[in-house]
């Protein structure tokens, strides 16, 4: 990377708005106005087009260390700037576990190595996610990955005297837990949601309450302890209701829903095919009309991808058999563009702001999510909102093809995108 | 018909009657000394059974064999599949040894469904019961014993406005799930009893009656099927004790004396005797348990007979080896 790279971007619709001039110069944006020259300056014509600040992903799964044959920090970190991430939160389910400083450093020098996006690595709560006993969560904030967040995703922190421990203890260094709502009893054996569908198919029902009694709890949990604590892929009506609840009271409550959620029912499991198996489960129309609402209106204050890649055969066999899970940096931006501004429940700014700058603060991630502004940053997307096209997973940056939208059409291209001003997408490459 | 038969639903009123008639025809080549027609000869069904079944896998086995096919039995305990071989490369295994038809029993809810879409295989998919998903030759041969009954067995004849109550562990039953879906087809009104614990969530979209109290259907049955219960989901805290079950859903002599006099017993077997069945009621006269288990192979005939022996060499049969109106049945397809 050059100090001397400079960058004009012209007639971009900034955040939607009017055609903008802006100009990058370094690591950061120099000038935003109109009839900007940029002498020198690499030209990027993007009439038509939407800038963003680069999205920052609070859920992914990268899977390295340990299966690396869905997923390794590199294939992932290119997956994320194909969809114009400029920050992932790495999830700690990994073998080995991210519970040790040693881990969670790994992690993160694999994306400094990378250099397609900015890897955050998040620290399990219990060791091994075991649920029982708390992992060393200050030697991972003091390491040189500075965790923030912690999670024990995949399973739940279902004891509540852990969890109520692992709140208290992360106020020392604000951090925050994101607890995957799970109540473990209430979903043995679970395999959808649980409802007319699950009645029918003869699926065991993976019931709302399971995540919606765990939030009620950890919220007033957090709210004794005066704690933060994040909901992950917060999936169902009632769920909805109860954090809007907690944050009615002032509780420090934040919560993310994953784009599949804002698009996908169960009705989609009556097919029996496994690229619709996921955990939280797909739930009903009523429940992704709540959560398309409860992001609008910012109870929901985030988009997370949960990007959970699977090696073809995992995937490639009877329901039962199969990994839940499915990737979701690639086609992210698409599907909120779909079911929320193509719809007019939010307007470009907002989705900035769902996707880049609540989830860095979340993840207290400076030089993320900054506004585009003389001296910010210059984390940036360009997306292409005209653009129409079928979702072809062989296309995939990622190393898995697990998606749930093969074949469908989807509107939104991530043209480009920036890390510190340096191009790691131009004009739909990897660079 | 479909191509496969994997649930119910794959049925219509027509293709379900259909089979019945053609069950019929074709039971009366049990009463013969040679039990045995030509009609699948060259064929070849697999019987694939990822679950213990020894009652289903050798009805099936019956009647393939009485169709003449050549039948292999592949049965996932000491097979490859316990060395981690997948549903794919199994089926894989089996397109390449030319099976026509595969019956498949399987634990998982769905498997039949994967196998019959995803393109591993050509051949015909029988679903001989999967997860707690469905059973649908179990159905087609309890309509069977019951037109038989209530009926007497009148090819054509479906089951309109017969009142027909499945008692039991409805949240787990292929079984039940299978006979709503095909008895309501039928034109029968069903109406499922169990304690609450044992009825799924989202049971109010099925097309049934749902009651906790079986004593206020039992004068309203003209059949009442008791479902097997399995005595582990007691510890699953979905009933409190198997006396406690047996009081409250056991069908015993004194509920029996309650239903009309022309009402019968059905149980898919195996019966857990002092469970949901007394010695009393599985042995009288009212109960068809028995009938079942030889209307199963009759059925399996018939389903094995319509998927397979539309074409192929089923048509180059001698004439006179086929029943008059087993003929006469095919015929009716077009």
């Amino acid at each position: 990377m050059s100090d001397t790279q400079r960058t004009l971007i012209r007639g971009a619709r900034l955040l939607g708005g009017p055609a903008t001039d802006v100009l990058v110069d370094g690591e950061t944006v120099a000038e935003v106005g109109t009839g900007l020259t940029g002498e020198g300056a690499t030209v990027v014509e993007a009439e038509g087009r939407v800038l963003l600040p680069g999205l920052v992903d609070l859920h992914t799964h990268l899977r390295e260390p340990g299966r690396e044959d869905s997923e390794t920090v590199l294939t992932g970190t290119r997956a994320a700037a194909s969809g114009g991430f400029t920050a992932v939160h790495a999830m700690a389910n990994t073998f080995p576990v991210a519970d040790t400083a040693g881990v969670v450093e790994q992690v993160w020098r694999l994306g400094r190595a990378s250099g397609y996006c900015d890897v955050q690595p998040v620290g399990a709560v219990t060791v091994g996610l075991g649920g029982r006993q708390l992992a060393e969560l200050g030697a991972m904030h003091e390491s040189a990955a500075g965790v923030v967040v912690f999670s024990d995703d995949g399973k739940c922190v279902d004891d509540a005297v852990i969890m109520r421990r692992a709140l208290e203890y992360v106020k020392a260094f604000d951090g925050v837990i994101a607890q995957h709502a799970q109540e473990p009893r209430l979903t043995e054996g679970a395999q959808m949601n649980e409802g007319v569908v699950s009645a029918e198919l003869g699926l065991t029902g993976w019931p709302a309450v399971a995540e919606e009694s765990i939030i009620a709890r950890d919220v007033l949990l957090a709210a004794h302890v005066g704690s933060r604590v994040h909901v992950c892929h917060l999936s169902t009506a009632g769920s909805v209701e109860l954090v809007r609840w907690a944050k009615s009271k002032g509780w420090r409550v934040t919560a993310e829903v994953t784009p599949h959620h804002l698009l996908l029912t169960d009705e989609l499991v009556r097919s029996y095919d496994p690229v619709y198996k996921v955990n939280p489960p797909l739930r009903t129309e009523q429940d992704v009309l709540a959560l398309r609402e409860a992001l609008a209106d910012g109870t929901i204050d985030c988009v997370a991808t949960d990007h959970a890649p699977h090696p073809h055969e995992d995937k490639d066999c009877e329901w039962g058999a199969a990994a839940m899970g499915m990737v979701g940096l690639e086609t992210a931006l698409s599907v909120v563009q779909h079911t929320m501004v193509d719809t007019g429940l939010l307007d470009w700014s907002q989705v900035a702001d769902r996707m880049s700058a609540r989830p860095a603060t979340i993840g207290r991630l400076p030089g993320h999510g900054r506004p585009v502004a003389p001296g910010e940053p210059a984390n940036l997307t360009l997306v292409d909102p005209d653009h129409r096209a079928p979702v072809e997973p062989g296309a995939f940056a990622s190393r898995s093809r697990n998606s749930p939208y093969r074949g469908l059409e989807l509107p939104g291209r991530v043209t480009d995108t920036w890390l510190r001003g340096r191009a790691t997408l131009r004009n739909g490459a990897l660079v | 018909m479909k191509h496969h038969l994997v649930s119910a639903a794959d049925l219509t009123r027509d293709d379900a009657v259909l089979i019945l008639d053609t069950a019929e025809e074709l039971s009366r080549v049990a009463g013969r000394p040679i039990k045995k027609l030509p009609t699948l000869r060259g064929r070849t069904v697999v019987n694939l059974f990822f679950e213990d079944s020894t009652r289903t896998r050798i009805s099936f086995e019956a009647a393939a064999k009485r169709l003449s096919a050549d039948v292999i039995n592949f049965s996932a305990k000491g097979s490859s599949v316990s060395k981690g071989e997948s549903l794919k490369d199994t089926a894989l295994t089996l397109q390449a040894m030319g099976a026509d038809a595969v019956v498949i029993r399987h634990h998982d809810s769905g498997a039949p469904h994967r196998l019959a879409t995803s393109g591993w295989i050509g051949g015909h998919v029988v679903n001989a019961g999967d997860g707690t998903h469905e059973h649908p030759t179990q159905a087609l041969l309890d309509a069977f014993a019951l037109r038989r009954r209530l009926a007497d067995g009148a090819l054509g004849a479906d089951l309109a406005g017969r009142r027909v109550t499945i008692v039991g562990d409805i949240l787990h039953s292929r079984v039940a799930r299978s006979n709503v879906r095909l008895l309501t087809t039928l034109g029968a009104e069903v109406t499922v009893v169990a304690p609450p614990t044992l009825v799924p969530v989202g049971v109010e979209s099925w097309p049934c009656a749902v009651s906790y109290d079986l004593d206020a259907v039992l004068p309203d049955s003209d059949a009442v099927m008791m479902l097997r219960v399995q005595r582990e989901r007691m510890n699953a805290a979905y009933f409190p004790t198997e006396r406690e079950y047996a009081r409250r859903y056991g069908l015993d002599g004194e509920r029996m004396a309650r239903m009309p006099e022309h009402a019968v017993v059905m149980h898919p077997g195996p019966m857990n005797r002092g469970m949901e069945i007394t010695a009393e009621v599985a042995d009288s006269p009212r109960c068809t348990v028995v009938e079942q288990v030889s209307a199963g192979v009759d059925v399996r005939m018939a389903v094995l007979y319509l998927l397979l022996g539309g074409a192929g060499p089923g048509d180059e049969e001698p004439k006179g080896a086929t029943p008059r109106g087993a003929e006469a049945t095919r015929g009716n397809r077009a």
